[in-house]
């Protein structure tokens, strides 16, 4: 079986690669997406000690991660689409002010 | 078996390598479809056989396809690369990877390789995360229905072009 | 040890082999009997002359497919606009997998299964494949770069989304009653009746949504001629447009395994004979229970006219969703009242 180090490499490798892109891109979708990345990488960690403590609420913690993404997907999505609407523009640089 | 998960650790991390690195938001959305999918083939390895299809039916499915939709509306396109900052760029990468080297570090001190044993797959079927579910956290479940209640009502009102 | 590995290995490949050779094969002839039902349907012939009765006719189009010319405009975005119609295929392709045709046939002391995977949750593995096929549609409609394959593409996959749900809640009723989302199981527990008189209602909101998600009439206004060009496929011509062909011909034929499987008793009827011939009726029972769907499938097709598309998506919210969820709660119901 894959020892426990391993897949808690994977999550965090994934971990920082959300965090990468949280900080270094300027899309704001993109940084969402980022987010997202992050949000999976610790559901791989949940489901890793899940399996090798024997004890399924990481399962259920999963579960209920997937559909807080979920709910925080959709109204940051059109969270997004209001603010482009609004700026003209999606790049992160430009939303620098509370000002509409 | 075993190796079908390194096979698949390496599909996620290259596939998350192009999420960030990607300069056009409609293949990181797709790259990150094939993040979803290799995590989901790397649950099932896990024992969680019925997470791994509910991430791809809610996660790579429905979320997923709701970003790709928002991308083409939107019409998002190249992003130009910035030197507004300058100090994410010159300190972001090292910083980084010190915190993974760090976290690694202390992942192999905590749980070394060799002395983990691997627990037997509990019965992690739709039977015992239902009895989990509707058992212990009952609660935790009906709030999360009240919650994605709110979340399509403000999701509603956000985007409505007039209230 | 290892020759067993090599030996179920080699099973699982010929399976695979068989069952593909006979989807695709489904699905070249489902065409060839839909221009001829829907033909004999509006009065006139359908093909005849290529072949007895033009039962060569989809050799004849598949020949034509290939040599045509395959051009890309020339502001396509490529990356996409190539990947849509294999990914579009290849899930088709993919949910075939689970699904059980028959019993179990033993040759020289194996015990062969007539299926290719045994999944415990494969009924959830089929509404995943569902799921990710929106992307497919999605994909093509903005990779072209065009306005009307872009409508389409946003109607259809608008329309697949908002259909998923009612496919699912048509057949929870199903899986409530059976205890188990092994489709093995399900046909097992449907021995004594059969679930389409144990769910009546779950079947018609089952079949309606199928239809809605395999883009046929009356749902089929993102690919309707006189309104949006060709929709999503617009762009594609040759061999790409006849993946997203072939891959709406094997939804179609997935679609209606699963309704035999969960409603109509899968492979159960009457078997007799040597042990050849019971082993091997059940697949015959199958396939004719699955041959009538897509004949009901395309009698819809020559008969019904075409929803509007804000009609079309107030049914699907408004009506089938409410619906499925009444069911799902009579179910529920009547369950905790008998075990009660």
């Amino acid at each position: 079986m894959v020892p426990l180090a391993h897949i808690l490499a994977l999550s965090v490798i994934l971990f920082t690669l959300g965090v990468a892109g949280f900080i270094l891109r300027r899309n704001i979708i993109t940084i969402f997406m980022c987010i997202e990345l992050m949000l999976n990488a610790v559901n791989l960690a949940f489901i890793a000690f899940a399996r090798y403590l024997g004890n399924l609420d990481g399962q259920i913690f999963v579960f209920f991660v997937i559909v807080v993404a979920a709910a925080e997907a959709a109204v940051g999505l059109a969270i997004i689409i209001a603010v482009q609407r609004n700026r003209g523009s999606l790049s992160i640089d430009d939303m620098n002010s509370m000002k509409l | 078996m075993v190796p079908l998960f390194y096979i698949f650790a390496v599909v996620a991390i290259l596939a998350g390598l192009s999420v960030v690195l990607q300069r056009t938001p409609v293949y990181s959305a797709l790259s990150l479809i094939v993040v979803l999918c290799a995590l989901a083939v790397v649950y099932l390895l896990l024992g969680a056989e019925f997470l791994a299809v509910v991430q791809v039916i809610v996660y790579a499915g429905a979320i997923m396809v709701l970003f790709v939709l928002v991308i083409m509306l939107l019409n998002a396109h190249r992003e130009e690369p910035t030197d507004r900052s300058r100090l994410a760029r010159i300190l972001g990468a090292p910083l980084l990877i010190v915190f993974l080297g760090e976290v690694l570090y202390a992942i192999w001190r905590q749980f070394p390789p060799e002395q983990t044993a691997a627990a037997p797959a509990a019965g992690a079927g739709p039977r015992a995360i239902g009895e989990l579910l509707f058992r212990n956290y009952v609660l935790p479940f009906e709030v999360t229905s009240i919650l994605i209640l709110v979340a399509v009502l403000g999701a509603v009102v956000l985007a409505k072009k007039q209230i | 040890m290892l020759s067993s590995m090599v030996i179920s290995l080699f099973l699982i490949l010929a399976k695979i082999i068989v069952v593909l050779t006979v989807l695709m094969t489904t699905v070249a002839y489902a065409v060839w009997l839909e221009r001829k039902v829907v033909a004999r349907i509006q009065s006139r012939w359908g093909p005849y002359l290529v072949g007895p009765h033009g039962l060569l006719q989809p050799v004849a189009d598949g020949l034509k497919i290939f040599f045509k010319e395959d051009f890309v405009p020339s502001e396509v975005d490529r990356v996409v606009f190539w990947l849509a119609p294999f990914l579009a295929f290849s899930l088709a392709l993919l949910s075939i997998s689970v699904i059980p045709f028959g019993e179990s046939i033993t040759i020289a002391g194996e015990v062969i299964q007539f299926q290719i995977t045994d999944l415990n949750v494969g009924l959830l593995f089929i509404l995943a494949v569902t799921s990710l096929g929106v992307y497919g549609v999605a994909l093509a409609g903005w990779g072209s770069n065009s306005k009307y394959p872009l409508l389409g593409g946003l109607r259809s996959s608008a329309q697949m989304i908002s259909y998923e749900l009612s496919l699912g809640l048509g057949l929870m009723g199903v899986v409530m009653l059976t205890g188990s989302l092994s489709l093995r199981e399900i046909v097992e527990g449907q021995r004594g009746l059969w679930n389409i008189i144990r769910q009546p209602v779950g079947f018609l909101i089952y079949f309606t949504a199928a239809v809605a998600e395999t883009n046929r009439v009356p749902f089929d206004l993102p690919e309707g001629e006189s309104e949006l060009v060709g929709g999503f496929h617009t762009e594609y011509s040759s061999l790409k447009f006849a993946m997203f062909f072939m891959a709406e011909y094997a939804n179609i034929v997935t679609v209606s395994c699963l309704a035999t499987l969960m409603f109509f008793g899968g492979w159960l009827g009457p078997v007799f004979g040597p042990p050849l011939l019971r082993a091997l009726l059940p697949v015959f029972w199958f396939c004719l229970k699955v041959f009538c769907f897509l004949f009901v499938y395309i009698w819809i097709r020559g008969t019904l006219p075409r929803f509007r598309y804000d009609q079309l998506m107030a049914f699907g919210w408004k009506f089938l969703l409410p619906v499925g969820l009444l069911n799902v709660l009579a179910t529920g119901l009547f369950l905790a009242l008998r075990s009660s």
